[in-house]
């Protein structure tokens, strides 16, 4: 239906393809609409809604522990750092005290999360330039924080971890020394992903220069994550609204100033730095005590609206709740990275190839559920 | 080999004994083309499966390790699996030249198979201009993959095969000239006579300096010619889906797969010929028992075959812009250039003889 | 920037605007539909104010009236308030759209309209984002019903 509007004003040496909903590069259902001249890149299109299940409207029926599971299935890449953004909402909501070893648990367990979406977007992008082997290296490091993950939640997945008022249950006893295992094997595996793919003179030459996004674009396009760190927009939640055990750990904000796919790149690897050094810092001295308060067995939030920030693997995640006071809020909205970093692709594609369109696809890592939540 | 050579020739006076000479020419040809055909599907399959073993142990993984012995019948399997497969295709594709697109590919492929001398007096058809001929075989597979884009009435395939038409033309020209520098230290274009020459020395030792770059040149540009990564533009899976076959199900695409590493093996054996001495074994070590050089041309062959796969297990792809810069800013007056070095190095003396 | 400094400098922008922090963690500024852009504009590009980062927008359906609800930060200031506007029509709302000003709402805006059927003027792209063209009704607002696809315990 959309590709006729889009065909009245064409010119005739313009063409449209539709790139999705089955397609290797948009990593699941998305369809962009391309306006195409030879191979150069006119126009891009969102066709979105494939899989869309109105999880916002759900909210509206649900108890607040019962969405807490839903936000799984969002961007299933962080689903960790999903459940916490609601479980924070509706713990500052009702002013509970959540004891340390929570914070530092979630914490850790988010950090954990965060390195595993990265190392998936590695491999996909090495993939996506047409670096077929970076995929199982990706993965190879990915399987060692899914078995953490079914050891201690019981998913390798969607996890469910956090519940309003704590953990789901205490960490696994073998937790900590995975972990340390895990930093250690880690350590020596981003250098070998900087000899795969970094250091590659094509890698290089594919995104150095391409899909450039400037600071001020990135600001008003509303871009967050690496997405805007590249450009030089200072934007991590982690260090201007600290959540959970995040204000006691020190770690460096990676931030670039070129904004172009080379530098998205590089942020992430930065990134991957610093969330194992956070690791680090809190996995030696998890305090002891409760891994769950007390909450009502019906949670009802007082009359008001709440607003929570936490930093995905993609970017802000903001989890704004009306809350009328009965079991379900009144009105949910997720604010997702994705949906936002999405609508800069028309802008910053525009002018290039077909190779760059899927370059620059690689490097804002959209995941499609939590664009069509 | 003397004694296979011996019932080749007594095949030949029987053939020749019991039927017209006209009929016995045509019908030696058949057996000759049915024993080539052989040859081009266990090399095709074999390499299927060699190229799956190479990327599982490149990825981290085991490969196909199940059907028969350590996979070895697993392509077979894949094939049979192809042939029973309905062949799809779209309502509004051009019928003619959609079908003919695969035979285009595969028997340009397979001629350039005739003239590879294997060992000595092992060549189906020793021409005297060679390799002018299998630069003008190469050139004709390109027109199966422009038909198949075109006729599949799909913007993708499209888009894929017009990128082949740029790509294919402008390597010609580093596979030629490349070629050409080593036609210049060789002194003919008859392959079995440059496989003689190098009795004294491989060329690319002969032509040291310049020979080796002519090599370096002769592997990119014809990665490139057989469309694999880094230059699969063709296909580019992540960027076209898959490219000019996408349309193709069935028998039909499994020509157009084969024949991909049937033009791997035949870059890799023109390679082995021109500048590794084809089936001369290193230093004549096994000069005196000639069937031994089918052994060390296809060790030398798979060798370069393995090389080009390490490429595309490595390497990203380029972009389609960064490929032509490529080819015509960097390779193309390098290429040149080092003809000019050949030509005084021939011309000087300077080669190195053993 | 405190809040009630904010308060302070945003009541010059335009008249008619109510205030409130009750329940909330941020300045509420509940706008007239007609002085929505006006606010919005002087809010960016105001250097004491300068709320850069449009973060959220968000469509509410209040019950009697439909609003927007628009979620904004400074980058230099890192200050926030939260701008709401609503309208009584429930057939044919509209606001001002604010893309102009901040390039995110363009899609957001579009989420929305697909939602709660609220139009934006001055759209570039004013057209259904996720559901189909052709879909009746706005599945977000309260009286939305669905007997099919909605499953109501």
């Amino acid at each position: 239906m959309e590709v006729t509007s889009v065909n009245n004003n064409f010119k005739s040496e313009e063409y449209c393809i539709n790139m999705g909903p089955q397609h290797p590069a948009t990593h699941g259902v998305l369809n962009l609409l391309l306006t195409i001249d030879g191979e150069i890149i006119k126009k891009v299109e969102p066709d979105l809604g494939y899989i869309h299940r109105s999880i916002e409207k759900m909210c509206e029926r649900d108890s607040y522990q019962q969405i807490v599971h839903l936000t799984d299935r969002m961007d299933y890449l962080s689903s960790n750092i999903n459940n916490e953004a609601v479980c924070l909402t509706i713990e500052n909501a009702l002013q509970l005290e959540i004891p340390e070893r929570i914070k530092v648990i979630r914490t850790i367990i988010g950090e954990l999360t965060r390195i595993s979406s990265h190392c998936l977007w590695w491999g996909v992008m090495g993939m996506d330039v047409g670096a077929l082997t970076t995929f199982f290296y990706g993965f190879r490091d990915r399987e060692m924080i899914n078995d953490i993950m079914e050891e201690t939640c019981g998913a390798r997945l969607t996890m469910n971890y956090n519940v309003p008022g704590g953990l789901m249950l205490d960490i696994h006893p073998n937790f900590v020394k995975r972990v340390k295992a895990f930093v250690a094997h880690f350590k020596t595996k981003i250098p070998e992903y900087d000899s795969l793919l970094t250091e590659n003179i094509i890698f290089q030459k594919r995104t150095k220069g391409v899909g450039v996004l400037s600071k001020e674009d990135a600001i008003s396009f509303g871009a967050s994550g690496p997405v805007a760190r590249a450009s030089g927009y200072s934007c991590d939640v982690r260090k201007y609204h600290p959540y959970s055990a995040l204000d006691r750990v020190t770690f460096k904000e990676s931030l670039m100033t070129e904004g172009d796919t080379f530098a998205r790149y590089q942020v992430r690897i930065m990134e991957l730095w610093e969330s194992l050094s956070i690791v680090e810092q809190l996995v030696d001295n998890i305090p002891e005590g409760e891994s769950r308060v007390k909450t009502n067995a019906v949670i009802k939030l007082p009359k008001g609206e709440y607003y929570q920030k936490v930093e995905t693997a993609r970017g802000e995640l903001g989890v704004y709740i009306i809350s009328t006071g009965t079991k379900s809020p009144y009105r949910l909205k997720f604010r997702s990275p994705g949906f936002s970093n999405l609508s800069l692709l028309n802008h910053i594609s525009v002018g290039g190839k077909i190779g760059d369109l899927v370059a620059i696809m690689a490097t804002l890592d959209l995941v499609i559920p939590d664009i069509d939540r | 080999m003397n004694l296979t050579l011996g019932i080749i020739n007594n095949i030949h006076d029987w053939l020749f004994g019991v039927m017209p000479e006209g009929m016995a020419a045509i019908v030696e040809m058949i057996l000759i083309a049915l024993v080539y055909l052989g040859i081009f599907s266990v090399v095709g399959l074999f390499l299927v499966l060699m190229e799956r073993r190479v990327a599982a142990w490149f990825q981290l993984r085991i490969g196909p390790n199940r059907v028969g012995f350590q996979g070895l019948l697993q392509t077979v399997a894949d094939a049979l699996k192809l042939v029973s497969k309905e062949l799809t295709g779209t309502t509004k594709a051009d019928k003619f030249l959609y079908n003919l697109a695969p035979y285009f590919v595969i028997i340009s492929s397979l001629m350039a198979l005739a003239v590879f001398p294997f060992t000595k007096d092992f060549q189906a058809f020793d021409i005297n201009i060679g390799i002018f001929f299998l630069i003008a075989i190469s050139s004709i597979g390109v027109i199966g993959i422009l038909l198949g884009g075109w006729a599949s009435n799909n913007k993708f395939a499209l888009i894929g095969a017009m990128r082949s038409g740029v790509q294919t033309i402008s390597y010609e020209l580093s596979i030629g000239l490349s070629l050409l520098t080593m036609v210049l230290i060789a002194g003919s274009l008859q392959l079995s006579e440059i496989v003689e020459v190098q009795k004294n020395g491989w060329l690319i030792v002969q032509g040291h300096l310049p020979a080796i770059i002519a090599f370096m040149i002769f592997m990119i540009s014809g990665t490139a010619e057989t469309n694999r990564a880094p230059f699969d533009m063709v296909e580019a899976e992540s960027e076209l889906g898959a490219g000019f076959h996408t349309e193709y199900s069935g028998m039909k695409f499994a020509y157009f797969f084969l024949a991909e590493f049937i033009n791997m093996f035949i870059i890799a054996a023109i390679a082995t010929t021109v500048f590794f001495g084809g089936w001369l074994s290193p230093f004549g070590l096994t000069e005196s028992i000639p069937w031994l050089g089918v052994f060390w041309f296809l060790s030398k062959t798979l060798v370069l075959v393995f090389l080009i796969m390490w490429f595309r297990w490595t390497f990203p792809r380029l972009r389609v812009d960064q490929l032509l810069t490529l080819e015509w800013k960097y390779l193309l007056p390098i290429n040149l250039v080092n003809m000019v070095v050949m030509a005084f190095i021939v011309w000087l003396n300077l080669t190195i003889q053993f | 920037m405190t809040n009630e400094s904010l308060k302070e400098v945003i009541n010059r922008f335009v008249p008619n605007l109510e205030f409130s922090e009750e329940g909330s963690q941020f300045l509420n500024i509940l706008v007239q539909p007609g002085q929505l852009h006006r606010l919005m504009l002087e809010l960016k590009s105001n250097n004491g104010t300068y709320f850069d980062y449009l973060f959220c927008l968000s469509g509410v359906d209040w019950g009697e009236e439909l609003g927007v609800v628009y979620h904004l930060e400074s980058t230099t200031h890192r200050h926030m308030v939260v701008v709401k506007v609503n309208t009584q029509n429930r057939e044919d709302p509209a606001f001002d759209s604010v893309c102009d000003i901040w390039a995110t709402a363009e899609f957001h805006e579009r989420e929305v309209f697909d939602f709660f059927g609220i139009k934006f003027n001055h759209h570039p792209n004013l057209k259904r984002l996720f559901l189909t063209e052709d879909w009746v009704g706005f599945p977000l607002r309260k009286d939305y019903v669905d007997e099919i696809n909605m499953i109501i315990k």
